[in-house]
C-alpha cells in the first residue's frame, strides 16, 4: 500500500497545486514541495525497515503490492520495489524536489498547472519505477509523455512547438512497438499455460523459440534505446533538452533518460537473456559510437543548453555499454552512471537555466569572465563541469571507471575506444569552464551572483555527488543482490566483488 | 405476437410513440424546451423499458428482429448518443434563428433507424432500419435551409446514401437468388451447406459490403465524409459519426459472425485492404486539413479502421473490443463534437483553428474536456481510448494479424501529429489579458462533463464495462 502512496502523493498533490494555484504561485510551490517531501518520508520508513541482503529463500522484492486492476485480461495494479528501483525512486524523488526549487523564479505564468504537470511526471517515472505489471508499466510509461509534452510546449523557449512535437512522436512511436511485443508475449504465455497474465514474475519464465524471442525483445528494445537515447535514436534529445524549461531539462536528463536504461535492465535482459546476448555486439558498437558522437557534437555546439544535452548522449553511451559488457561490475558501474549522470548533469542543466535567466543567452559567444561578477555560480559550475568529466572524487568517475574495468575482460577493444570518451569529456567540460566562467570578461554582461536558495539547492547537489564519489556502495550495496540476479541468469562469468570506497 | 415479445421490443416502442407524441404536441404547441423535454423524456423511458425486460432476452420477435443482450447493449449506446446530441442541440438551437422543434423529430426517427439495425437479422429490416435512418439524416444535414454549405452536405448525403441503398438492395437480392431466403440464419445455414454458386454470392455480400462502406465513410468509400461533416450543423455531424457509423458497425459483426466470415477467403482479404486504407488514408489526409471538423472526419475515418480490424480478428476477444472500441469511440467523439457545438455561434460553426487559439486560458473547463477527448483519440492512458486501441491490438496480435496490426501501430503515431496539432493550438500563449468568457449552458456542460467523467473511469477502472461488454457480446452466437 505504501508503494501506491508513493504514486498516488504526486498525483494529488499535482491536482491541489492547479487548483490551489490558480490565483496564489507561491501556495503551488509549496503544495508541491510538501507534496515530494511527504513522499521523501514515506521512502525513508520504508528504507528503515530494509535489509538489502536478503536471506536465500527470501522473495526478491522488498516490498511489494497487488490488486487485481482488470481481471479479464489478467491485468493487476502489481507495485513492488528492489534495490534498483529504491535507489531510482530516490533518485526521482531528489531531483523531483530540485526541480520545484529551481523553478521558483523562473516560472511567473500559469504556475499551478506547471507544477500539475511537474508533479504528474514525476507520478509517472515513479510508477515506471516501481510497476511490475507489464500492462501497468506501459500505462505509466505513456503517461510520463503527456505533462512532459505539456512542459516543454507550454513554458520551453523559442522552438518549443517542434521540440515538444518530436519528443512525444519519437517516444510515442517506440513505445507502440513495446506495446505490441508486450501483447505478443502474452498471448505465448498464456498459449504455453493457459494463464493469461501480464505480470512480470510470471512472464519471466516464457519459453520462446529464439526467434520470437528476438523480435519481441526487439520491440522492448526499441523502446527503451530511443529513450536512453542510443544513437541513431537520439535526434529528439537536443531539441527537447534545449528547449524545455530548466526544470523539464533536470527530469528530462535526470530521469527520463534512466527509465529506458532501467527499462532494459529490469525487462530485456531478464525476460529474453539470450536474444539479448545475441544482439549485445551490436548495442556494444552503437554505445561506443554514442559515446564518441555525442562528445565531437558536444565540442562543435555554441549554444550553451545543447552541448549540455549531447554530453547526455555520450554518458548514456556507458550505461548502454555497461548494461551489454556481460559482466556484473559493468552492469554496477551502469546503475551508478545512472545515479551520478542524473546529479550532475541536472546539477549543469540548472546552472545553464540560471545564466539564461539572468543573461538572456545561451549563446556562449556572449558569455566569458563570470567568474569576477559571480563567484559562487562559476565555482558550482566548475565543480560540475569537472564531474561531468569523471574527476576522480566524484560519482561519475565510480561509474565510468566501474563499466570500462568490467567491461575491457571480455572486450578489449570496445573498451579502449570507450576510454577515449574520458578524455573528450575533459575536452568539452574544461571548453564550457574557459568560454563561460574564465576568459575575457565583457562589458555588456553582467550577472548576478547565487541568491540564498540557489546556493542551498547547489550545494546538495554537491554534497550528493561527492557522497556518491567516495562512498559508492551506498548505492551499490543495495543494487547488488539485483545485479547478482541478473547476473547469474543472464552472464557466465562470476560476480566480481565491489569494493567500497573510491580515494 | 404475445406479452415477452412486446416486452422484448419495449424500448423500440417506445422510442416510436415517443416520436409520435412529440409530433402531435408540436402540432397543438410550439416550443423548444418543451420538444427537448419530451424528446429526453423518451429517451429516457426507452431506458427504463431496456432495465425492465431483461429477463425475457434472448428473444425473436417475428422473423425480422433478433431482440438480444447484444441488441440492448448498442441501443444503450444510442441512447447516450441521443442524450448527448439533445443536450448540446438545445444550446445550439437556441442561437439560430428559425423553426427548431422538428430538428428532435428527425433526430429521433433517426435513432429510431439505428435501434432497428441493432437488431436487425433479416435483410427486410436491415434495409428498413438503414432507410429510416439516412432519409432523416438528410434532412437534418441540410436543416439550416438558409445555408449554403448545409444543404451543400444535405444533398450531397442524399446522393450517396441513395447509391450505397442501391448497392445494397442489388447485393441482397443476388444473395436471395443465391440462396432463397432474407434471414442471415438461413442463409449461413446454405452457405455452409455449399448449395450455393460462390460467385454470384460473394458479389452479393462485397455489394453489401460497398453499401455499408459508404455508411461508415472507410477508404475507398469515404468522400463524402469530410464535406458533409464540414457542412452539417455540428449536432448533426456528431450523430453521423456516432449512431449512425455505430449501429450499422453493430449490424455488420453481428452479420459477418453469423456468416463466418473467416470462411470466404476473398472477404477476409477486402476488409484487410479496406481497413488498411482507412487508417492510412484517413490519417494522412488529416495531416493536411486545417479545419477542425474535417480532422475530426479524416480521424473518423481511420478510427472506422481501426474497428474493422476487430471484424478481422476471431474469437470472443475480437467482439469484447469491438465493443469497448465502439463505447470509448462513442463517448469520446460525443465530446469532441460537443464542444466544437458548443463553440459554435449563430452564424458559423466553430471549426477554424483560430477559434481554438488559447481556448485554455479562456475557458479551460471546454479546452480540458477537449484535451481529454483529443488524448482518448490518440490512446493516451488515463482515457478510454487507450484501453480500446490496448484491446484492439490485443486481439489483432491474439489472431496473429501482424500485417494490420503493425499498420495501427504506426498510424497512431501519424494520427498523434494532428491531434498534438490541435492541442498546440488550444493551449498556445494568448497575449491580450485574461478574459473569462460567459460559461456554458447547463444542458451542454453537464453533457460535457459527464462524457468526460465516463471517458476517464473507462480508461482508468474499465473492470466492470469490461465485464458487462463480455457477457453481452456472448449473445451474439
Amino acid at each position: 500500500m505504501t508503494l501506491l502512496w508513493l504514486i498516488i502523493i504526486p498525483l494529488l498533490g499535482g491536482l491541489a497545486a492547479w487548483i490551489l494555484g490558480r490565483d496564489n504561485n507561491t501556495a503551488a510551490r509549496w503544495i508541491s514541495l510538501v507534496a515530494l517531501t511527504l513522499d521523501c518520508v514515506l521512502l525513508a520508513i520504508l528504507w528503515l525497515g530494509f535489509s538489502f541482503q536478503p536471506e536465500i529463500g527470501q522473495g526478491r522484492w522488498l516490498i511489494e503490492w497487488n490488486q487485481a486492476w482488470i481481471p479479464q485480461l489478467g491485468i493487476s495494479f502489481h507495485l513492488a520495489m528492489d534495490g534498483l528501483s529504491f535507489i531510482l525512486v530516490a533518485l526521482t524523488l531528489f531531483l523531483g524536489i530540485i526541480s520545484v526549487i529551481c523553478s521558483w523564479t523562473e516560472i511567473r505564468e500559469r504556475v499551478g498547472f506547471f507544477h500539475m504537470n511537474l508533479l504528474w511526471i514525476l507520478a509517472g517515472i515513479l510508477g515506471v519505477f516501481l510497476a511490475l505489471d507489464l500492462f501497468l508499466f506501459y500505462f505509466f510509461w505513456e503517461l510520463m509523455l503527456v505533462p512532459m509534452y505539456f512542459l516543454i510546449y507550454i513554458w520551453g523557449h523559442e522552438n518549443r512547438v517542434y521540440a515538444s512535437l518530436k519528443f512525444f512522436i519519437f517516444t510515442q512511436a517506440g513505445g507502440l512497438f513495446m506495446l505490441l511485443s508486450i501483447l505478443a508475449l502474452y498471448f505465448i504465455h498464456g498459449g504455453n499455460t493457459g494463464i493469461y497474465t501480464f505480470d512480470y514474475n510470471l512472464l519471466l519464465g516464457t519459453s520462446l523459440t529464439p526467434s520470437t524471442a528476438f523480435w519481441i525483445m526487439a520491440g522492448f528494445l526499441i523502446a527503451f534505446i530511443v529513450k536512453l537515447p542510443v544513437v541513431p535514436f537520439h535526434p529528439w534529445l537536443p531539441d527537447a533538452h534545449t528547449e524545455a524549461p530548466t526544470a523539464g531539462s533536470v527530469i528530462l536528463a535526470g530521469l527520463l533518460l534512466k527509465t529506458g536504461a532501467y527499462g532494459l535492465l529490469r525487462f530485456v535482459m531478464p525476460l529474453f537473456p539470450s536474444a539479448a546476448a545475441a544482439i549485445a555486439p551490436t548495442m556494444l558498437g552503437l554505445a561506443v559510437i554514442g559515446i564518441i558522437y555525442g562528445a565531437i557534437l558536444a565540442f562543435g555546439q555554441s549554444d550553451l543548453k545543447r552541448l549540455v544535452a549531447y554530453t547526455s548522449v555520450s554518458h548514456m553511451g556507458f550505461v548502454l555499454l555497461g548494461i551489454f559488457a556481460g559482466s556484473a561490475t559493468a552492469l554496477s558501474g551502469s546503475v551508478m552512471q545512472m545515479v551520478a549522470h542524473g546529479v550532475s548533469t541536472g546539477a549543469l542543466f540548472i546552472v545553464v537555466g540560471m545564466i539564461q535567466k539572468r543573461t538572456h543567452t545561451r549563446e556562449m559567444g556572449q558569455m566569458g569572465g563570470f567568474w569576477d561578477m559571480a563567484p559562487r555560480l562559476s565555482g558550482v559550475g566548475l565543480v560540475f563541469a569537472l564531474a561531468s568529466l569523471g574527476l576522480p572524487g566524484f560519482g561519475n568517475f565510480i561509474a565510468e571507471f566501474l563499466v570500462l574495468i568490467g567491461s575491457f575482460r571480455m572486450h578489449a577493444v570496445v573498451t579502449v575506444f570507450a576510454a577515449s570518451g574520458f578524455v573528450l569529456a575533459a575536452i568539452y567540460s574544461l571548453w564550457i569552464v574557459q568560454r563561460v566562467f574564465q576568459g575575457e570578461k565583457r562589458d555588456d554582461v553582467h550577472i548576478a551572483d547565487l541568491t540564498g536558495r540557489e546556493t542551498g539547492m547547489m550545494a546538495a547537489l554537491i554534497i550528493v555527488i561527492i557522497w556518491i564519489g567516495f562512498f559508492p556502495r551506498m548505492v551499490l550495496k543495495p543494487v547488488e543482490p539485483v545485479i547478482q540476479a541478473a547476473g547469474s541468469s543472464a552472464f557466465q562469468e562470476n560476480p566480481v566483488q565491489i569494493e567500497g570506497g573510491g580515494e | 405476437m404475445n406479452i415477452a415479445d412486446f416486452t422484448a421490443l419495449s424500448p423500440y416502442l417506445a422510442l416510436s410513440a415517443s416520436t409520435v407524441i412529440t409530433m402531435l404536441v408540436l402540432g397543438f404547441y410550439r416550443n423548444h424546451k418543451i420538444t427537448v423535454i419530451l424528446t429526453l423524456a423518451g429517451l429516457t423511458l426507452s431506458g427504463i423499458c431496456i432495465s425492465g425486460s431483461l429477463s425475457v432476452l434472448p428473444r425473436d420477435v417475428t422473423p425480422l428482429l433478433t431482440v438480444d443482450p447484444y441488441a440492448y447493449f448498442f441501443l444503450v449506446l444510442l441512447l447516450l448518443a441521443g442524450f448527448a446530441v439533445t443536450a448540446m442541440s438545445y444550446s445550439y438551437l437556441e442561437k439560430h434563428e428559425g423553426h427548431r422543434e422538428e430538428f428532435y423529430l428527425l433526430l429521433m426517427l433517426a435513432l429510431l433507424g439505428c435501434a432497428v439495425l441493432t437488431a436487425a437479422t433479416h435483410f427486410a429490416s436491415f434495409f428498413l432500419g438503414i432507410e429510416l435512418l439516412s432519409v432523416s439524416l438528410y434532412a437534418l444535414a441540410a436543416y439550416f435551409r438558409h445555408s449554403d454549405r448545409s444543404v451543400e452536405a444535405g444533398v450531397k448525403y442524399l446522393i450517396l446514401a441513395a447509391v450505397s441503398s442501391a448497392f445494397i438492395l442489388f447485393g441482397m437480392a443476388l444473395i436471395y437468388a443465391e440462396t432463397g431466403s432474407l434471414a442471415f440464419a438461413e442463409i449461413a445455414s446454405r452457405v455452409a451447406g455449399a448449395q450455393v454458386r460462390h460467385l454470384p454470392y460473394l458479389s452479393g455480400v462485397t455489394m453489401i459490403i460497398v453499401g455499408l462502406g459508404f455508411k461508415l465513410a472507410v477508404v475507398p468509400f469515404h468522400l463524402w465524409t469530410p464535406d458533409v461533416y464540414e457542412g452539417a450543423p455540428a449536432p448533426v455531424t456528431a450523430f453521423i459519426a456516432t449512431a449512425s457509423k455505430g449501429a450499422v458497425f453493430a449490424l455488420l459483426l453481428r452479420y459477418f459472425t453469423r456468416i463466418d466470415l473467416h470462411a470466404q477467403e476473398a472477404l477476409v482479404v477486402i476488409i484487410t485492404i479496406i481497413a488498411v486504407a482507412s487508417m492510412f488514408i484517413g490519417n494522412l489526409l488529416a495531416l493536411l486539413q486545417t479545419n477542425v471538423k474535417r480532422i475530426l472526419a479524416y480521424s473518423s475515418i481511420s478510427h472506422l479502421g481501426y474497428l474493422l480490424v476487430t471484424i478481422l480478428a476471431s474469437g470472443p476477444v475480437a467482439r469484447i473490443a469491438a465493443a469497448f472500441y465502439l463505447s470509448a469511440y462513442f463517448i469520446t467523439t460525443l465530446g469532441a463534437f460537443g464542444v466544437v457545438t458548443v463553440l459554435s455561434g449563430p452564424d458559423r460553426d466553430a471549426d477554424q483553428m483560430d477559434d481554438y487559439r488559447g481556448l485554455v486560458w479562456r475557458r479551460p473547463l471546454l479546452a480540458s474536456v477537449f484535451t481529454a477527448m483529443l488524448f482518448s483519440l490518440a490512446g493516451i492512458p488515463l482515457t478510454a481510448g487507450f484501453i480500446g486501441k490496448f484491446y484492439i491490438v490485443a486481439a489483432g496480435v491474439g489472431s496473429a494479424l501482424w500485417l494490420v496490426v503493425i499498420v495501427l501501430a504506426i498510424n497512431s503515431v501519424i494520427g498523434l501529429y494532428y491531434y498534438l496539432r490541435i492541442i498546440i493550438v488550444l493551449f498556445a500563449p494568448v497575449e491580450q489579458k485574461l478574459q473569462r468568457e460567459p460559461g456554458l449552458s447547463r444542458s451542454s456542460s453537464i453533457a460535457l462533463v459527464s462524457l468526460t467523467v465516463l471517458l476517464v473511469w473507462l480508461g482508468v477502472y474499465p473492470g466492470p464495462a469490461i465485464e458487462l461488454i463480455k457477457v453481452t457480446m456472448q449473445s451474439i452466437l
